[in-house]
């Protein structure tokens, strides 16, 4: 204990040393520059054009901005909507273009700086639920066609909310600290031994994409290191599993046709699988609209990214299932799931996913499957798939016993190489999950 | 005969059997229908939307087709609060949701067996004169003014009261009466909902539950009268 309380107390003083050398060292509002406010006032220079617009939107939807800085009932970009994280709740802020509220005073420069280095225009350290340890790969180009994007849409007078983090997280100060150890500035840079559309799709998923958010482990601090990067992990607040991108036993996309990628991503249902949850979200807000060409590019990076296995396969002692709760798991199978997933467990791909051979179902965590038995689910509606099937909630008709056996049905039958999962999994999501 | 087709058709009888036993379990004919689609919706709602004998969850079958949709849009949008809800339909474009609404308004399963009530005949009474001819003294007008007298609704916003159990009337009166669920303004059963008490709740949710359906469940065209209130789901 007193260990631990000497650590605790080395650590606050470190972050407070860090704090004044931030506060010794801040960047103040950026340098007043005539130039790019003349252009701004339509004094000289070209106005950004309807072809940078059209690239803006099409970047800010890559980005998925609308997602975050839009209340559900919201006018788009006006900020407002609550962020749950561990540390108390974000409410993020207005981008919309207005002068008071918005961002409607901002330059591109700033702008800029705020993508690429996670400082606010009046010199705040944002907070990291803003991607900027992604989006600072983002281009100069494309942060000011978003930007220009940005400056078109309807000005929205709506004041930003203040954050409600606990001390010690509501002192911006502290970020730097944070900073020194999770955040590394600098734009996408080419990999010259890789194709041109690799090194695209690199650029949408380490960038703009900001995948690594969700799919690479994030610590007590809210940090993810870059040695673990897409190799997966929980959600923080969401209780849904992020698979890993790495490691062909989760959603690693090695032995994934380009095709079948592809669907996933624009379309919310392939061949192989179905994004539900999170996932789903990020394809009905930004991936459905990605280009032919951008997807392919993301699925061809994507698609080297899965090299890593996971350490070793599970020894087949640890697969092994009590014989009742196998056939108890196999009823229930074949009453409620077999008229979808169907007896052999290939489903009706697409529109019902196949659960045999399913990476999804078989990774390590049984999370996302047991929730899908909790709380069922919809793909989402895409404009390749406006009618998705879906799935109905069983939590209601399945007790934590069931529950469990059926997801260890699915785990272990047609040779699926998962793991059984215990009854009180199930309970522990049950009372995450509210009905 | 071709020995798959007979075990093909003995399957299909099969889940046909076990689907009229048990309307909660997933059941469709083909993939590509608009059956298959919603089986999202069947272990709480039923098959045809006819309910399910589990816990609170209404019946949906038959509602007008313009209730439905504004209350799976207001599910995806987060102005109705139900998690379960909320979750199921969170990335579901107006056009499908339409469709689902369409759907169900158009079924016409037969109705559950009454609830047996364990109200006092006073409380009864009250909840029936609530429901019939109001409290004119508290400008509170009668259920059936725009519920329709069989109450099966009103096109095109109206919902059907008959057919659901009083535990979910009364959570969602409830919620009107503090503000957690709304409807399009003029929000005309908010006026109503806060001029009940908690007593008058229970009452009328309580008579409500236990009026048995008349044959036909149509809900009333909405140009057979004049409403006491205007209701924005009604434009």
């Amino acid at each position: 204990m007193k260990i631990i309380f000497r650590l605790a107390v080395a650590g606050f003083v470190l972050l407070l040393v860090a704090a004044l050398v931030w506060w010794v060292l801040r960047p103040g509002p950026m340098p007043h520059n005539p130039e790019r406010v003349a252009q701004k006032q339509g004094g000289t220079g070209p106005n950004p054009t309807t072809q940078t617009i059209n690239l803006g939107e099409y970047l800010a939807r890559a980005g998925d901005c609308v997602a975050c800085h839009t209340e559900p009932t919201g006018k788009p970009f006006a900020g407002g909507r609550a962020m749950a994280t561990p540390f108390g709740n974000l409410y993020v802020p207005n981008i919309t273009p207005d002068d008071a509220t918005g961002i409607g005073q901002w330059t591109s420069d700033e702008f800029y700086r705020m993508m690429h280095t996670g400082v606010s225009r009046d010199g705040a350290l944002l907070y990291p639920a803003m991607p900027f340890a992604s989006y600072t790969k983002v281009t100069r180009a494309d942060s000011d066609a978003i930007y220009a994007y940005l400056m078109s849409v309807t000005p929205v007078k709506q004041k930003n909310r203040p954050h409600e983090l606990r001390f010690p997280f509501n002192k911006r100060e502290l970020l730097v600290g944070w900073r020194t150890l999770y955040f590394k500035e600098g734009e996408y840079k080419a990999d010259p031994k890789q194709s041109a559309q690799w090194n695209r799709g690199a650029y949408l998923v380490e960038g703009l994409g900001h995948c690594a958010m969700c799919h690479t482990a994030i610590n007590a601090l809210g940090g993810s290191k870059e040695a673990q990067a897409f190799e997966g992990g929980m959600i923080p607040n969401q209780n849904w599993y992020a698979p890993s991108l790495t490691s062909n036993r989760e959603a690693g996309l090695g032995e994934w046709s380009t095709r079948d990628i592809v669907d996933l991503l624009q379309t919310g249902i392939s061949l192989r699988a179905t994004t539900y949850g999170p996932m789903a979200e990020v394809t009905y807000n930004s991936l459905q609209y990605m280009s032919d060409a951008d997807a392919e590019a993301m699925a061809a990076y994507l698609r080297t990214l899965a090299q890593k296995d996971a350490g070793e396969p599970v020894p087949s002692s640890a697969r092994l299932v009590q014989p009742s709760v196998m056939e108890s798991g196999r009823q229930l199978y074949e009453k409620q799931c077999a008229i979808c997933h169907r007896t052999d467990g290939k489903g009706w791909a697409p529109y019902y996913p196949p659960l045999a051979g399913n990476q999804s179902i078989t990774m390590a965590s049984p999370v996302n499957s047991i929730r899908m038995v909790l709380n069922g689910g919809y793909p989402p509606g895409t404009r390749k798939n406006p009618r998705p099937h879906g799935m109905p909630p069983f939590a209601r008709l399945l007790d934590d016993e069931q529950a469990a056996a059926v997801v260890t049905y699915i785990r272990v039958a047609w040779n699926n190489t998962g793991t059984p999962v215990a009854p009180a999994q199930v309970n522990e999501l049950r009372k995450l999950i509210p009905e | 005969m071709d020995r798959h087709l007979i075990i093909g058709t003995f399957a299909l009888f099969a889940t046909l059997v076990a689907s009229a036993q048990d309307e909660a379990i997933p059941s469709f004919k083909s993939v590509d229908s608009i059956e298959a689609r919603v089986q999202g919706c069947v272990t709480c709602h039923g098959q045809s939307g006819q309910g399910t004998q589990n816990g609170y969850h209404p019946r949906i079958a038959g509602k007008p087709a313009r209730y439905l949709y504004n209350q799976l849009i207001a599910f995806r949008d987060g102005t109705r609060k139900y998690p379960p809800m909320n979750y199921l339909v969170a990335y579901l474009p107006d056009a499908y949701l339409k469709e689902m609404a369409d759907h169900f308004a158009a079924q016409r399963p037969a109705f559950a067996p009454k609830e047996a009530s364990q109200l006092d005949a006073a409380t009864i009474e009250r909840g029936k004169a609530i429901a019939t001819v109001g409290d004119p003294a508290r400008a509170i007008p009668a259920c059936i003014a725009c519920h329709g007298a069989g109450l099966t609704g009103m096109e095109p916003g109206i919902p059907g009261l008959v057919g659901l159990r009083s535990a979910y009337i009364t959570a969602q009166l409830t919620r009107w009466r503090v503000g957690d669920r709304g409807a399009a303004d003029p929000d005309c059963m908010k006026r109503i909902a806060t001029r009940l008490s908690e007593k008058d709740v229970a009452a009328v949710s309580g008579w409500l539950a236990m009026q048995a359906a008349p044959k036909d469940a149509s809900p009333e065209s909405a140009n057979l009268v004049r409403m006491p209130l205007a209701c924005g789901s009604q434009r």
